[in-house]
Parts: structure tokens; C-alpha cells; sequence
């Protein structure tokens, strides 16, 4: 179990079940059919080797998020809520929505679905909490029933509410769909500037926020080939501080001696830039936002940043004072 | 053969090339057959100083008098395998090299072999570097090369780079060791800024072309360098300037001079910080152009409300540009701008839309113009209808690009098999596509298969993962299927949705000429993989992404990875005993494993495989991350 933990990039891997669809009355078989591919014999390596490579959306079969996001819109648009497939069915009786669509026998095909789903559930959040309840399940065999299924699911959306609610959006897969990141902002570039044409600044702004990926520029002191970054593939500073890192090992390794045989590589493969947030490492992140001031990163909420950076930085922490960072000095000398 | 002609073979292969010896022959005689002879006809020219010529020489005179034809290089690669004469006759004739794989062989090897080439064609990191796969800094510099045909090739013309990267120390050595460089392609790099375009323009004397296609073009804001205002004072050679992905603001000024002293000007792609207005002005300098890359076709809100561009005068400008036949652009279309091009519609044979949001409507009065179109890219919110109307009128199309607007899984997309079907009835004679969509089914690709027979290029992108038939739910099998079926020219194939072996089946059983196959979230086991590798026989590259294919599908391919550009597969079932089986049985292939970069390198299961094959063996500039098996 545990392998199939670091094997993944610490984002749960929930599995694709149930087809991305609208009709689910005409999915039953299709239904059935990736039951029948996707599944190895109980205790088979082929079903949790053959998932755990997936990086699949994290949307959770158990957030609540989705569930309620699907009793909102009550027409066909509902389906587009449950396209990740296997959010529905936690608590079949109260699914007022999808449970008309269907016949009770695909119900339990969800559920058992959603069975199989919990012993997999390789988030490490609601692993963590679930942990205990998982592994019973799966001393009890993994051809759960339906009874089985429905109970731990229950257990489990509670606990992985607040995981999950987090990662409500879809947590973007890498390079899917195949386009170049240049016209991944399209949508959101265009609105925005269709709208504060008419003089709405406020509504570009709101749109800029919805968009699903958020490209910002990142550059480094001393390398002369600058980067980009989704913004909105992450959700908390320390993935973005890692991200960053990641990011930049690669470049500053080349930059280091293209040319050269490498014979020191290995000792760097340990995280170079840490302590990019506090201040105390070597590099420090900053951003400048939309009236091109400099800020440390950090200070404010998550989303709150999102929505103001426009570019980041990675300075040298010694070249901090010098620079132009608003505020610097005053957070800087409060905090120690 | 003469004895000068055996010790010239020996030389030749174990020999290592060194600057010195460029070009010094090592031909009997020792004639000025080198580098220093003027450009056309050297190498032959040289001989007729030599004493008179065995019998052996004599034929390889004529066989490079008459190889000089052959231009194609799969020919030509055919021709040097006859015998070692041919052999040495064409890498003397050879003028322009094409290099698929930068890492297949090095600079010493290749410039050492082929020393009159004029024109590099070279090609870096793999495709699915384009989707963030590939992390930064794995490799494809340009410096190597550069550096070492500076000293092999003064007399080099033409360079053309994909996936590389390039600093602006390498664009500077390159425009200054070259005089009679002319032209400068660069699509898909990185690594060079506008530095190193100034240096170009300022010590390219000769400079015709340069094209940047799609780059990565990263400035710091501060260090922006007016480039365009380097160009020389004189009226110049310049043929064709595209910076569309250069994304800083360019001094008009400069840019209006330059093409009103360019009297050759044809092709001018300019970037979306050229307002309409300003793009008027250039036009009206410029009344010769063919193709015109449009800028952000908008006007720039100016502060002390200065009249905004009648769409009339804008039209009358492309009235006068007559011979237009190639528009692109429209990074920020007003739509009500986009009238102006009615005029040159009917001329048109290439048009890209793709950065404009145009509804079936807006689109309408202009496609119903294009009676003459063969290329069309376009964005997907044009929708079903505005494909028909597409369908409705390019009878000549032959290549059509839909793109999505918005890029992600659960987007509502305006298009969908309708669309597709009403193409394939509309554009037979079609050859290449690539389509984005959400909902497709297996009855629409089955139409296009059988009414596009001339399909070379098809491309289908499904983008919610594993999305069956969106009507009938089975998965997208049949569909592809009949694609390798139907379409017997077919090279280049890129499948989506869900896919089970069969479809792979289908592929290797009839797909007998495809070249390039692209991968993702499809097969179910390693039979997939093993049908592919050992159906296709003319397979050269297979990218393969986050798909259930392990050690035994990798292995049923070492009887052909020797004849296949590269492999790449990332997010599969790969082990590293796997890998390191492969690279035990094939010598001469290079086995690139690579994972995320938080994961230790040690662990079994492989991320990402890079495996390619190669004259020189692993490369020596492999980052951190990269270990070569």
C-alpha cells in the first residue's frame, strides 16, 4: 500500500470509473464494460499497479462538494457536474437528481464502484484518517458489497469532506488536453479584455479568477531563461514553493556546466532552493502584482494571492534589502 | 579503387574530425577541395587541378555532377548506401542536412561526414515536451552545434531549429560567423531573448529570412532590447519577418522604416502589440505582401480619444494588398474588423483564425468568401455550424485545424461529430487534421474515413479522458479502425477517448505506412503495445502517455527500435528491469529514464523513458534528473 503512496505526486488518484457522459441511462454498458477492463482479480497487482500511474483529477467520490454542486443545476447541465464519474452516488436515497435516470441495478453498480474506489483511495489526507476503516475493508475481501460500500463511503465523504472541498476544481493533469500552454489562457485572456473594452473592470477580474489554469511568468536571479507557472494547479504556498524548486533545480543544474560530463549531479539531487517562503534559505519568492509593486510571498490567503500576482521572482535573499520590495523591512524586523 | 582512395576510407572512419582538418581533403592529391573555394561547384571544380584522375575519380566527378540533383534526403540516403564511392560522392553533394534527433549523432560526426552543407535542419526534444512533459533543462542546446560549425561551415546559409534551446550567445556566434547567412527558422525554442534577435539583425548582412514560429521568447522586462532598430540603415534582403510569439512591444517606428526599406519584404507576421491602425500603415508599405500575420487586430484604446480606425479604411487597404494569399493573427479581433478581409478572401489559401473567438456568425461571411482555401485553423467556437459553412464552400481544403478555446476536460465545447461529419462531406480532398472536441462518435470518424481518402495527418483529440461514444457508449475502436482502414495513405495518427486494444489491433493490422503514433489514456494491456510494435513496419516515433503498458509490451519492440527515431512513454507501467533489458540488448540505443524530480531516482518504477537511437552513444550533458541506462 505504501508504495502506491510515493508512487504518486502526493495528489490522490481516484479512478475514472464511470465514463464522462450525459446520459447515464445509455452507460450501463459502458459502465459494465470498464468494470470489466479496469478491474484485476481481487488482490490483483493489475488493478492497483495499473492505477496508481493515472494522475487523475482529484475530485473525490466522496466530496460533498460535487454532490451539492449537482443538485443546483437540475437540467441536463447536471451531468457536467458528475463528468468526473464517480463523485455521485455517497447516500443513494438523498440523490434526488440522478437516482430518477437511473434503474437500481446501475445504482449498485455505482456503489459498488464507489466501493472499490474507497479501498483505493490513495489520498493521503482521507487515507490517513480512514486508514483503519480501509484496511478492514479489504480483510473482508474486496468484492465488497453494496451494504459495505455504502457504509465506509459514508464514513469516508465525511472525513474527506474538507480534503476534498479544497480540491473541488479539477487538479489539472499534466499537458492534457495536448495544447501548447499559450493557448491555455485563451479563454480568460480574451474575456478579460473583451470586458474591460466595455469598461467592466470588475467583471475581467471576476473571469481571471475563474479561469482554470492562471500562467504567471516566474524568472530567477542569475538564470536567464524564465519559466511559467499554473497558479492554479496548486492550492497552499508550499506546493508552489516546491513546484518552484523542482522548477528551477533542472535549470540551475544546466546553468551550473551544460557542457561538462556531470559528475557531481548526484549530490544535487536534494532540494536546493528551500526556505523560500520564511526567508531563510538562499532564495527567497517574491511577486509583483497588478500595480507592479514587489511583494514577499506569503503574506496574504491563498486565493488572495492568486488573484493579485502577476509575475514572480526568485531573488537572492541578500539582494532583499536592496531591491524594492514594499514592506520588507517593517514585516521583516516584526517577525524577528 | 585506388590505393589513395582505400587509405581515404580508412581516414574516414577512424579519424576523428578536429577544426584544423575541415575541410582539408584527405583525397589523393590533396587539392583544394576545401572550404576556402567558392561556393558552387567547389568540390568539383578542385579536381581539375589534379593530376589526371584514375578511372575511380572519374566516375565520382560524374556521380556528383548528377547526385547534385537529388535533393530529397531519403534518396539521398538510399544513394549513399550503394557502395563506398556513392557513399562519398553524396556526402560531398549533400547540401542541406536534416538531423531528427539532435542527439543521434554528434556535431564532430555529422559535420565531419557531410562537409558542403549550406542548410541545417535540426530537431531537438521530443513532442511532448510542447505539453510541459519534458522538464526544463533536459537538454537540445544549440551550442555544441553552433560552435562547431563555425569553424566547419563558413559558408553556411540556413538554419532551422525545433525544440531546441537557444541562448543569445548562440544566436550572437551564429551571426557572426556566417557572411552569407540568410535565413533563420526557429520553432518551438527557448532560451534566447531579444538580444539575441538584435544581434542577428544587426550582423546578418544578408539576412532574408527569420521566421520565429511559436518560441518561447522570455525577456526580463528591463533588458528588452529594440532589435528591430538594428537592422542596416540600407535597404535590405529581407524576405520574410515573423515574430508573432515575441512578446514585447516592438518600436513601430523602426518596424514601419524597415519594411518601407525592404523591397523583397513577402511574408510579415507581426506580434499582438501592433494595433490595427499601425498594421494600415504597414500594409500600405508593404502592398506586395503574401502572407500577413495581423497582429491583435484591434485597436489600442487610446487616452484622449483619437478616432478609432474606420473599418472602411481598413478594408481598403486590403484591397490594395493584392496578392495576399497566407492570413494569420487576430490575436485580439474586434469583431467588427474582421469585414476588412473580405476582399482578399477569394485569393486566400491559407487562413488562421485560431487566436480568434469568432462565433459561427462572424465566421460566416468570411468563409463563404474562401473558395480557394487549402488551410484553415480555426478556434472550436465557431461551432458545428460554423464548420458546415466551411465545409459548405472550401472544396479545396486540405488541411483544417479546430482548436479548443477552452482547454480543459469539462468544458462545454462548441463542436462535436456534427461538425466532423459535415467536413468530411464538404472537403474531400482532405489530408491533414487536427480536431478538439468533447463528444465525438465512432459513425462520425467512420464517414471521414471513407470520404477523406487522401487523409496523411489524422489527429483526433478527445478531450475528456477515456469518453466513449457519446450516442452508442462503446468505445472509440471502430472509429479509429476504420481510419487505418480506409485511408491508405495514412502516416501520422493521434487517437483519444476510450480506447481498448482492439483499436491498437486495428492499427498494427492496417495501418502500414504510419510513421508517427501519439498515445494517451488508451489500451488496456501490454498486447496494445506489442500489436503496434510489431505491425507497424514503418514506424518511426511513438509517444505514449498515461497508458496501462509495461516491460513486456517494451521488449516486444527490440526488434525494431534501431529503425524508429525515438520512443517516448511516460506514465505507463514501465519498470526499470525493464528498461535495463532493453538498453542491455540494444547497444545502440540511448535509454533515458527520468522521473519527477521529488522522487528518487532509485525506485522501480520508470516515469518517463526516453529511448532513441544513437551514432555516439549517451550523451554527456545529462542533467541531474536523467539517467541513462
Amino acid at each position: 500500500m505504501e508504495e502506491e503512496f510515493t508512487r504518486g505526486e502526493g495528489r490522490p488518484r481516484l479512478l475514472d470509473l464511470i465514463p464522462n457522459g450525459r446520459d447515464w441511462g445509455s452507460y450501463a454498458a459502458a459502465e459494465e464494460k470498464k468494470l470489466e477492463l479496469r478491474l484485476g482479480l481481487p488482490g490483483g497487482e493489475d488493478w492497483s499497479a495499473g492505477q496508481e500511474k493515472r494522475e487523475h483529477p482529484v475530485e473525490s467520490a466522496l466530496s460533498l462538494d460535487h454532490i451539492s454542486k449537482v443538485r443546483k443545476s437540475t437540467n441536463v447541465n447536471a451531468s457536467s457536474g458528475t463528468k468526473r464519474g464517480f463523485l455521485v452516488q455517497v447516500e443513494p436515497k438523498t440523490e434526488g437528481i440522478l437516482i430518477d435516470n437511473m434503474t437500481f441495478q446501475q445504482q449498485q453498480l455505482q456503489q459498488q464502484q464507489l466501493g472499490f474506489l474507497q479501498l483505493q483511495a490513495k489520498g493521503k489526507e482521507s487515507l490517513q484518517k480512514t486508514s483503519g476503516s480501509a484496511e478492514q475493508q479489504s480483510l473482508e475481501g474486496k468484492g465488497c458489497g453494496p451494504h459495505a460500500a455504502h457504509a465506509s463511503s459514508t464514513k469516508n465523504a465525511a472525513v474527506a469532506h474538507t480534503a476534498s472541498q479544497s480540491r473541488a476544481a479539477a487538479t489539472p493533469v499534466v499537458g492534457w488536453p495536448p495544447v501548447r500552454s499559450f493557448r491555455m489562457n485563451l479563454a480568460g485572456t480574451a474575456k478579460a479584455s473583451a470586458e474591460s473594452h466595455n469598461g467592466s473592470s470588475e467583471a475581467a477580474k471576476k473571469l481571471e479568477n475563474d479561469r482554470k489554469s492562471l500562467f504567471v511568468k516566474i524568472n530567477m536571479d542569475g538564470i536567464p531563461i524564465g519559466r511559467k507557472v499554473d497558479l492554479k494547479a496548486y492550492d497552499s504556498y508550499d506546493k508552489l514553493s516546491l513546484a518552484v524548486d523542482e522548477l528551477f533545480r533542472g535549470l540551475m543544474a544546466a546553468q551550473v556546466d551544460p557542457l561538462a560530463p556531470s559528475i557531481l549531479k548526484n549530490s544535487e539531487e536534494k532540494h536546493v532552493l528551500i526556505g523560500l517562503l520564511d526567508g531563510s534559505g538562499e532564495y527567497t519568492l517574491v511577486y509583483e502584482d497588478d500595480e507592479g509593486d514587489r511583494m514577499l510571498v506569503g503574506d496574504v490567503p491563498w486565493d488572495m494571492f492568486v488573484s493579485m500576482a502577476k509575475r514572480l521572482r526568485v531573488l537572492k535573499s541578500s539582494d532583499l534589502s536592496a531591491s524594492s520590495l514594499r514592506a520588507v523591512g517593517r514585516k521583516r524586523t516584526s517577525n524577528s | 579503387m585506388t590505393e589513395d582512395c582505400d587509405g581515404e576510407e580508412k581516414d574516414e572512419e577512424t579519424r576523428r574530425w578536429s577544426p584544423g582538418q575541415g575541410g582539408s581533403s584527405s583525397r589523393g592529391g590533396g587539392s583544394g577541395t576545401s572550404s576556402s573555394s567558392p561556393l558552387k561547384n567547389r568540390c568539383v571544380r578542385g579536381r581539375v587541378d589534379q593530376p589526371p584522375p584514375f578511372s575511380g575519380q572519374v566516375l565520382e566527378n560524374v556521380l556528383e555532377n548528377v547526385l547534385q540533383f537529388l535533393a530529397c534526403r531519403r534518396d539521398r540516403n538510399a544513394a549513399s548506401l550503394v557502395c563506398r564511392s556513392w557513399y562519398r560522392a553524396e556526402a560531398r553533394t549533400r547540401l542541406e542536412l536534416f538531423i531528427g534527433n539532435c542527439y543521434a549523432v554528434s556535431p564532430a560526426r555529422a559535420l565531419g561526414r557531410f562537409r558542403c552543407a549550406r542548410a541545417l535542419v535540426l530537431k531537438g526534444r521530443p513532442r511532448f515536451a510542447d505539453f510541459n512533459l519534458v522538464p526544463v533543462g533536459w537538454g537540445a542546446r544549440f551550442s555544441p552545434w553552433v560552435a562547431a560549425m563555425a569553424a566547419a561551415y563558413p559558408w553556411l546559409e540556413r538554419v532551422c531549429l525545433k525544440r531546441m534551446t537557444v541562448s543569445d550567445a548562440d544566436l550572437a556566434l551564429l551571426a557572426r560567423s556566417f557572411s552569407s547567412f540568410r535565413d533563420l527558422t526557429l520553432i518551438c525554442c527557448d532560451g534566447f531573448g531579444t538580444p539575441g534577435l538584435a544581434a542577428v539583425a544587426e550582423l546578418c548582412r544578408n539576412l532574408r529570412v527569420l521566421d520565429l514560429i511559436e518560441n518561447d521568447v522570455e525577456d526580463e522586462d528591463e533588458e528588452v532590447v529594440d532589435w528591430i532598430s538594428r537592422f542596416p540603415e540600407t535597404d535590405t534582403c529581407l524576405e520574410s519577418l515573423s515574430f508573432e510569439c515575441v512578446n514585447c512591444p516592438v518600436n513601430f517606428v523602426a518596424l514601419e522604416a524597415l519594411v518601407a526599406r525592404s523591397p523583397c519584404l513577402r511574408r510579415l507576421r507581426v506580434n499582438q502589440h501592433v494595433s490595427v491602425g499601425q498594421l494600415r500603415c504597414l500594409m500600405v508599405r508593404a502592398p506586395q505582401l503574401t502572407h500577413l500575420g495581423t497582429g491583435s487586430f484591434e485597436t489600442v484604446p487610446v487616452a484622449d480619444g483619437a478616432a478609432e480606425l474606420d473599418v472602411a479604411e481598413l478594408e481598403s487597404s486590403f484591397v490594395a494588398s493584392k496578392s495576399l494569399v497566407c492570413l494569420s493573427g487576430f490575436r485580439m479581433v474586434a469583431p467588427e474588423y474582421l469585414p476588412a478581409i473580405y476582399p482578399v478572401c477569394a485569393g486566400l489559401v491559407s487562413l488562421n483564425l485560431s487566436y480568434a473567438m469568432t462565433t459561427a456568425e462572424q465566421l460566416k461571411p468570411v468563409i463563404l468568401r474562401c473558395h480557394n482555401l487549402q488551410t484553415f485553423w480555426v478556434l472550436d467556437t465557431v461551432g458545428d455550424e460554423g464548420l458546415r459553412a466551411a465545409a459548405k464552400t472550401c472544396k479545396h481544403l486540405r488541411e483544417l485545424r479546430v482548436f479548443p478555446f477552452e482547454a480543459t476536460e469539462d468544458s462545454e465545447s462548441a463542436v462535436s461529430d456534427a461538425g466532423l461529419v459535415a467536413i468530411s462531406e464538404g472537403c474531400q480532398k482532405l489530408r491533414s487534421i487536427l480536431y478538439f472536441c468533447q463528444r465525438m462518435t465512432n459513425a462520425a470518424v467512420v464517414t471521414m474515413s471513407k470520404n477523406c481518402q487522401d487523409l496523411v495527418v489524422f489527429r483526433l483529440c478527445i478531450m475528456g479522458r477515456h469518453r466513449p461514444d457519446h450516442i452508442t457508449g462503446e468505445p472509440m475502436d471502430e472509429g479509429f479502425g476504420a481510419i487505418v482502414m480506409n485511408c491508405k495513405k495514412l502516416t501520422r495518427l493521434a487517437v483519444s477517448g476510450l480506447l481498448t486494444d482492439k483499436v491498437f489491433e486495428y492499427i498494427a493490422k492496417y495501418g502500414k505506412l504510419v510513421r508517427t503514433l501519439s498515445v494517451a489514456f488508451a489500451g488496456n494491456s501490454d498486447l496494445s503495445l506489442r500489436y503496434v510494435l510489431e505491425g507497424c513496419h514503418k514506424l518511426q516515433k511513438l509517444e505514449i502517455r498515461d497508458s496501462p503498458f509495461g516491460d513486456a509490451g517494451l521488449l516486444s519492440g527490440i526488434h525494431h527500435y534501431y529503425n524508429m527515431r525515438f520512443l517516448w512513454m511516460n506514465s505507463c507501467k514501465l519498470s526499470l528491469r525493464g528498461c535495463k533489458e532493453v538498453a542491455q540488448r540494444l547497444p545502440r540505443l540511448v535509454v533515458e529514464v527520468f522521473g519527477d524530480q521529488n522522487k528518487e531516482l532509485d525506485s522501480d518504477a520508470v516515469e518517463k523513458l526516453y529511448l532513441y537511437r544513437s551514432l555516439v552513444g549517451p550523451r554527456d550533458d545529462v542533467p541531474s534528473f536523467v539517467k541513462i541506462l
